[in-house]
């Protein structure tokens, strides 16, 4: 790619600006409250890791964020706007610009990977088939898998391998931010390294915000910007790596501080 | 915006110069596209090319792609582009476009042609005989190790099934049948009455009743509540490998799963053919006492002297057969479930399809075993 010459960015970003904003957010389920006025802000092309007990509500937080769960009460403004205030079209235009990565994947099993990827752009844009074609194959490459998968099933598919193209599902419409919830639980530790690698790389390229549910100390340690903990439905605290191992707070001196948090860090 | 703007092709001397320009995402993907089609047959006699993109605002995925499409268009007709103006937060972006689609796509999976499922169908028709007959031997064999080792029957798995396929489908059935028998009826008494045989549709009622439209209600009903619930149960449990996980730790799926299952059926099926008899003659009744004048005493004189205990006989020995026929189709298509939605519905349809066609023979078998042996 010689022939291309680049040229300085002259828009250069706001590296601050808030895409997602969650204030005072309260959402329980019968008098069992999970988050009691919880604020958590993310912003645009960061790769926010959050962290938090199992059980603990990460789950029901990125659900909250993507309307998937009642709240109670409290706030969600994504890209600027509060959610409950949108109509049916501008909150599809916001739908659009977000890509989720279910915890399972998620994929629809009659469909194939490619038409799983199409699905979206079928729904929202008025394509030729041979540019769906070659936009859904690009994606399944950009997420590290062979182009013989695009055929395949998703019964057909390896763990690994459903995560990658969920993942190029979540991808299709080119999103300005991206949910993960665990996207590595599940996988070979090489696998789940190859995974953040790849989460890095496509957020660089694809200039992605990406908001990550996780366990892995691993990816903490490697591809996340910023680290938020929940516990007690609150955030507890947020920022680098090193903010968080320098916390107080008894359960994040337990998460950073424990057995596996030295295997980590002794290995690097 | 006029769409035109999007790509601009312009010829200078030998020099081809596309200048871009605007918001290359996807929104704006489809008129890009046709305009990069027209701008890759645009080469001529061009030596030398260049793409400008500086005025390009935006571009994602959808744009880079179609970049890539013109550069390798281009480069295939022999003039190799330079692209410039390129903002550099994209430049990632493009270099991964032109590392993908360089493999041929795979060939697109195919759709059975009509003669082609046709043929498919005829030699299932004989491969599902088979595993039927397969299905059978497992659950007698099943049945027969419990028997060795009676503790291990799951008497409250078998008990909670009772009451779901058979408790809590009394009211239906009972509604159900009991329209039924006032259909008969009315019908019987419309039209006998033309002979002044009025009197004869009691032994209509009691003997259709008894022998064949209780047992052949209550069956399909059965077959379409509760054979669905079974594939759908089981064709989900093996969907998320939880068949897979009984078999890993030593268990028998059929003996976990099928063979409560199946007894449930073996017990509730007849109770409710009884019940549903029963309630189809009480809608018998009230019709001939209502719309045909027969006051109940008669009627019920009428029915003794009508049916005998063979008649009621001949319903109730055909249930237990149904429900065997009912449970092993329902759980046998259950386990065949693959891993897709899709699969889960077609073999919940096959389930329902296949059982009350078979009731249906089954209760054809019957009636000629019946008249065999003067029953
Ligand atoms: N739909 C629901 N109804 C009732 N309780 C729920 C529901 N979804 C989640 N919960 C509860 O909320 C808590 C947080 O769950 P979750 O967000 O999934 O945890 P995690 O942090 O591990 O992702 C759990 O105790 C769970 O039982
Ligand atoms: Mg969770």
């Amino acid at each position: 790619m010689d022939a291309i010459v680049g040229q300085e960015d002259t828009d250069a970003e706001d590296k601050r600006d808030v895409l997602i904003s969650v204030r005072d957010l309260v959402v329980g389920f019968g008098d069992r409250t999970i988050l009691n006025h919880l604020n958590l802000d993310i912003y645009r092309g960061e790769i926010l890791g959050f962290v938090g007990t199992s059980g603990g509500g990460k789950s029901v937080l990125t659900r909250t964020i993507l309307g998937l769960v009642p709240k109670q009460s409290g706030t969600v403004e994504v890209f600027g706007q509060d959610l409950d205030t949108l109509n049916e079209s501008q909150r599809s235009a916001v739908e659009r610009r977000w890509g989720v990565l279910f915890q399972q994947g998620a994929l629809f099993s009659s469909l194939t990977v490619k038409q799983n990827i199409q699905f979206p752009l079928r729904e929202n844009l008025k394509l030729s088939q041979s540019l769906m074609d070659d936009i859904a194959y690009a994606k399944i490459e950009m997420v590290g898998l062979k182009c013989d998968a695009g055929e395949k099933l998703p019964s057909e598919l390896s763990g690994g391998m459903i995560k990658r193209a969920a993942l190029a599902r979540a991808l299709a419409l080119d999103p300005d931010i991206l949910f993960l919830d665990e996207p590595t639980s599940g996988l070979d530790p090489i696998g789940a390294g190859d995974f953040d690698e790849l989460i890095r790389t496509l957020q660089q390229t694809l200039g992605l915000t990406v908001f990550m549910v996780t366990h892995d100390l691993d990816s903490l340690h490697t591809v996340c910007d910023r680290i938020a903990a929940l516990a007690d439905g609150k955030v507890i605290a947020q920022g680098t790596i090193e903010t968080m191992m320098e916390s107080h707070h008894p359960w994040l001196r337990a998460y950073f501080h424990g057995t596996r948090a030295r295997a980590v860090r002794s290995e690097r | 915006m006029a769409p035109a703007s999007l790509l601009d092709v312009r010829r200078d001397g030998d020099e081809l110069k596309a200048v871009g320009a605007g918001v290359w995402t996807s929104e704006n993907a489809d008129t890009l596209e046709q305009l990069v089609t027209e701008a890759a047959r645009a080469t001529g006699q061009s030596r030398s090319a260049q793409i400008d993109l500086s005025k390009v605002e935006r571009m994602d995925t959808f744009g880079a792609l179609l970049l890539e499409r013109l550069r390798r268009a281009w480069t295939r007709e022999g003039v190799e582009p330079r692209v410039v103006g390129l903002k550099r937060r994209y430049s990632v972006l493009i270099q991964e476009m032109s590392r993908t689609g360089l493999e041929p796509h795979p060939t697109p999976r195919r759709h059975e042609a009509a003669v082609e499922r046709l043929g498919h169908n005829m030699v299932n028709i004989f491969e599902d005989a088979a595993r039927l007959l397969n299905f059978v031997g497992a659950t007698v064999a099943a049945f027969l190790r419990m028997l060795a080792r009676p503790r291990t029957f799951r008497f409250t798995s078998m008990v909670n099934q009772i009451d779901r396929v058979g408790l809590r489908a009394v009211p239906i059935i009972i509604l159900i049948t009991f329209l039924i028998g006032c259909i008969l009826a009315q019908q019987g008494i419309f039209h006998f009455r033309r002979f002044g045989a009025d009197i004869y549709v009691v032994d209509m009622v009691g003997v259709l009743v008894l022998r064949e439209l209780g047992v052949l209600i209550v069956s399909i009903m059965i077959a379409g509540r509760s054979g669905s619930a079974y594939t759908a149960e089981l064709g989900s449990m093996r969907m998320r490998e939880e068949v897979d996980a009984l078999r890993v730790m030593g268990f028998d799926p059929v003996e976990i799963l099928v063979i409560p299952r199946l007894f449930a059926l073996l017990i509730g099926l007849p109770l409710l053919t009884f019940i549903g008899s029963m309630a189809a003659l009480v809608g018998g009744g009230l019709v001939c006492w209502f719309y045909g004048g027969i006051q109940p005493g008669v009627f019920l004189d009428r029915l003794k002297d009508a049916i005998s205990i063979d008649h009621f006989l001949v319903g109730m020995i055909k249930a237990p057969f149904m429900a065997a026929v009912i449970g092993i189709v329902a759980c046998m298509e259950g386990l065949r479930v693959g891993g897709s939605a899709e699969s889960l519905g077609a073999h919940t349809t096959a389930s329902v399809v296949k059982a009350i066609f078979l009731v249906i023979v089954m209760d054809g078998l019957f009636a000629m075993f019946f008249a065999a042996i003067d029953m």
